[in-house]
């Protein structure tokens, strides 16, 4: 059984009246236990909000509009309070994107922690403060910083990292071994297709709300893809190359409190045909995973052709 | 090594995802519309907008006092000390003053010294914590030092000993009494929020941009305090009107005046309470409480105004 | 365009010499660190240099003297005559005229309460001398140089009207509102999406062949760096561990830093090769 599965979830935010901006459409995916998943997408693509959505932290003026998001098997789109929080203490835990406004600024790392393994305590946890210390401790080091840092304030921190040349490579790896040890599926949710293809074992990209491509990782970098993935791919480059190109993709995302008619990357896309403006793609089988592209359906598959990079 | 972009950027329409689409802003508003877009901004929040009619409400009496009042309220034609009745409606004065027409025309002086001496005190917080917020260094450290010793001396024996050395008793005195006293708060607070948007890059960027000193304080860094200058004057006017109560009650003020506090001075001085006139302490005890209210209610719908987006369209 | 951009006159090469900046540090432990530690390196008029290191490397710092808004603690920053470290208020705004700044992130150097016009408006009256009339015109063309086009329709715009790579060109017409001699940009790209990235970019590249720009360009991202830049410096912990031609150094580096750079830069199309999925 997947851990979890999404179907038809839509996410509106209604900033003040009379305005409503669907921030999400129609999102159907699913995770599998045990996967390292990575959800990638430009500002304003929804990809937080979906992250949100899934763990069911939508804040007004955002709701779940519609759709049903079953977590291991239980149904948790409708639920509340207590059995909400319930679920959340054993199912799953959100990293958020920015560190620093993540951690209360005027409370030592060692208290934080106690906090969270409080509210996240089950019968038989040793919550004395030696224990808590403890587990602590424990905590930093499977994260690989030193455990001094229980004692210290966030503000405290950045000093020792700052030696590390590229931080996002490090907590990646951080992640995957993390997962190896433990088991545990994860979601990373970033704008950057090229650090998350280097991480993760598969990748969906979003765009103006919706899951356009959903393939495995190994196969992103060569063949046939969703035109706004090739776009996106065509964003990275090697700079020891004897020549450097890189592309960039004109225009802006479209209006998301408009309806839309037709496929919403259609204004930027190259490939674009007449179906496209009036028919809004299904995500389709495009083998080995799905991708919402008239054009692309027809050929039906990534073809991977040796060195063919696009 | 080449850069290819697949084309030349089009005119891009803004509004992406979460962000509102905005029209057209118009050229930055006149004072004027600003004015009224933020008394919009402020009446959308529920709390501010009862503020804001009860203030209307009290303002209303205040100007048309003449036509509401029944009587004169210096007028000494009735028999005093007189409970409520048809005549005079919260009773009379040991000099046989109708109480009601002092409450209505009382509302003129709390309302003035209040919005004045508000005024004022956050008219010298700003300009102190400006500039001690701007530049650190020396002169920081001594507006702090005297912001501090402002701020710890006791507000109401100052005020009452300043009160009872002026030799002129007049309202003039008690404004500029309470602006005196009660400037500190604001400094200190209007200071920090100074230091914070001093190290903000547009801020830095402004200095690259040729601006002399003048204009970074005044038009980069005051603008993106109005909400904080706001809060800090309705706090100010509130603190005001209790000051000027608590002042003309303690008999500090000129007697002759007509407030909210002489009354409460007259009840004292004939034991109002023990004559069964309660009405008569009750009546501008209550007024005063309610014009510090709506300074308060109002306050809460201050945050909004230093949002971008009172200056589109 | 009919304006006449004299790129034959004042035009001076940047010489940085022994330039160190130390800062004491308060707290428990009395410390001294050293953010930049005896780095010297010029910018011959028209090059595009690039700064390349992580945070904390002292890039920032550096940027900061060479832009007057910090003071060096060792060393000199010279700017054809003028010694840079040694300017106040008048001597800076001077060198501001020269020497502009585009910055990291888009919406924080953008005042959230003024129009485009306005801020770029700001450094073409305080340093051109030109009538209102003329300074209106001017900010138009700025506008449409860097893409903004219509003019009209960008200029009443306020920063959150505007998308992210919209408001990171603001920042480079106004930079180039003062007609500067030298622009120092700090990680211009780094908050963009990746899709907006080659579009300031070329113009950043297309300005500084058009106008004869000189360009000190700070980054941790090798990528842009290769694009943009002819020489490049590799700064790790305050001191340059590296330098020469952009191409050699990142197809051929000797330092072990250099090379961890270098592996830091995100390639989707080298991941598939990599094991471990």
């Amino acid at each position: 059984m997947a851990l979890l599965e999404a179907r038809g979830v839509n996410v509106v935010y209604e900033p003040s009246r009379g305005q409503r901006i669907w921030s999400v459409r129609d999102v159907d995916l699913t995770l599998e236990q045990g996967e390292f998943v990575g959800l990638v997408g430009e500002s304003g693509c929804g990809k937080t909000t979906l992250g949100y959505a899934l763990t069911r932290m939508l804040r007004p003026p955002a709701r779940l509009e519609s759709g049903v998001i079953t977590f291991d098997g239980t149904d948790i789109s409708s639920l509340t309070g207590e059995r909400l929080r319930r679920q959340r203490r054993n199912g799953f835990a959100l990293v958020l994107q920015s560190g620093m406004n993540a951690l209360n600024p005027v409370r030592s790392i060692g208290r934080q922690f106690g906090d969270v393994l409080k509210a996240h305590a089950r019968s038989g946890d040793d919550l004395s403060a030696d224990g808590i210390r403890r587990r602590g401790t424990a905590l930093l080091e499977s994260v690989r910083l030193d455990a001094g840092m229980l004692g210290r304030f966030p503000h405290e921190l950045s000093g020792g990292m700052r030696q590390r040349v590229s931080i996002a490579q490090a907590v990646m790896a951080t992640i995957k071994d993390l997962q190896r040890e433990r088991g545990f599926t994860a979601v990373l949710i970033s704008h950057d297709l090229g650090t998350v293809l280097e991480a993760t074992d598969r990748v969906m990209v979003m765009y103006a709300g919706r899951i356009v491509e959903d393939q495995p990782s190994a196969v992103m970098a060569h063949g046939l893809h969703h035109p706004y993935t090739e776009a996106l791919l065509s964003c990275y480059g090697d700079p020891r190359a004897d020549e450097v190109r890189i592309g960039g993709i004109p225009g802006t995302p479209p209006d998301l409190s408009l309806p839309n008619t037709g496929c919403s990357f259609e204004p930027r896309c190259p490939l674009a045909e007449d179906i496209c403006r009036t028919a809004d793609p299904p995500l389709a089988a495009l083998e080995p995973g799905r991708a919402a592209c008239h054009v692309r359906a027809r050929a039906g598959h990534v073809e991977m052709e040796a060195g063919s990079v696009r | 090594m080449t850069i290819i972009t697949t084309a030349v950027p089009p005119p891009e329409a803004p509004g992406s995802a979460v962000r509102v689409p905005g029209g057209a802003a118009g050229p930055v508003p006149g004072p004027l519309r600003f004015i009224g877009r933020a008394l919009r901004t402020l009446w959308s929040n529920g709390k501010a907008r009862t503020g804001m009619i009860i203030l209307g409400l009290i303002i209303l009496v205040a100007v048309f006092a003449p036509l509401i009042a029944p009587h004169s309220p210096t007028a000494t034609s009735f028999t005093p000390y007189q409970g409520p009745s048809g005549t005079n409606l919260l009773g009379t004065t040991g000099n046989g003053q109708d109480v009601f027409s002092q409450l209505i025309f009382g509302a003129r002086v709390s309302l003035i010294v209040g919005l004045i001496a508000g005024g004022l005190a956050t008219l010298v917080a700003v300009t102190f914590g400006l500039i001690s917020g701007y530049r650190p260094g020396l002169v920081d450290e001594v507006l702090g030092f005297v912001t501090n010793l402002a701020l710890v001396i006791p507000a109401l024996p100052l005020m009452i000993i300043l009160a009872a050395y002026l030799q002129n008793r007049s309202v003039w005195t008690i404004v500029l009494v309470v602006a005196f006293t009660g400037w500190a708060t604001g400094a200190r607070v209007i200071r920090s929020q100074t230091v914070t948007l001093r190290t903000r890059e547009f801020v830095t960027s402004a200095a690259f941009s040729g601006e002399r000193l003048f204009r970074v304080v005044f038009r980069e860094i005051l603008p993106n305090m109005t909400s904080l200058v706001a809060a800090s004057f309705f706090s100010a006017a509130t603190a005001a009107v209790l000051a000027e109560a608590s002042l003309e009650f303690l008999g500090l003020g000129n007697p002759a005046t007509v407030s909210w506090g002489t009354i409460l001075y007259a009840a004292e001085q004939q034991n109002a309470l023990l004559t069964g006139q309660w009405l008569m302490v009750l009546a501008p005890g209550l007024a005063i409480v309610l014009l510090m209210v709506s300074f308060t209610l109002i306050n809460f719908g201050v945050d909004a105004l230093s949002n971008p987006r009172l200056r589109e369209k | 365009m009919s304006v006449d951009y004299d790129t034959a006159t004042i035009n001076p090469a940047l010489a940085v010499s022994g330039v160190s900046k130390t800062y004491r540090v308060r707290g428990r432990d009395r410390k001294t660190v050293t953010a930049v530690d005896d780095v010297s390196f010029t910018i011959p008029p028209g090059a595009a240099v690039g700064l390349v290191g992580a945070s904390g490397s002292g890039k920032s710092t550096l940027a900061k003297m060479i832009t007057g808004s910090e003071r060096p603690s060792a060393g000199e920053i010279r700017y054809g005559d003028t010694s840079v470290g040694r300017l106040h208020a008048g001597g800076l705004r001077r060198l501001h005229h020269q020497v502009q700044m585009v910055f990291q992130d888009p919406y924080g150097a953008l005042n959230p309460l003024h129009t485009v016009e306005y801020t770029v408006t700001r450094p073409v009256q305080n340093f051109l001398g030109l009538s209102a009339a003329q300074a209106r015109d001017r900010v138009s063309e700025l506008l449409e140089t860097v893409g903004l086009t219509p003019a009209s329709q960008f200029a009443p715009k306020l920063p959150h009207q505007l998308s992210g790579g919209q408001r990171q060109r603001v920042l480079i017409a106004r930079a180039l509102g003062s007609e500067p001699a030298l622009i120092v940009a700090d990680e211009p790209v780094s908050m963009l999406d990746v899709s907006l990235r080659a579009g300031v970019l070329k113009l950043l590249a297309d300005l500084r062949r058009q106008r004869g720009l000189s360009l000190l360009y700070i980054t941790h991202d090798l990528l842009s760096a290769r694009l943009v830049t002819d020489e490049i410096l590799v700064l790790n912990s305050g001191r340059i561990v590296e330098q020469g031609p952009t191409k050699q150094v990142l197809q051929h580096p000797t330092h072990s830093y250099t090379i961890q750079l270098l592996n830091a830069v995100p390639n989707p199309f080298a991941a598939t090769a990599k094991d471990g999925k």
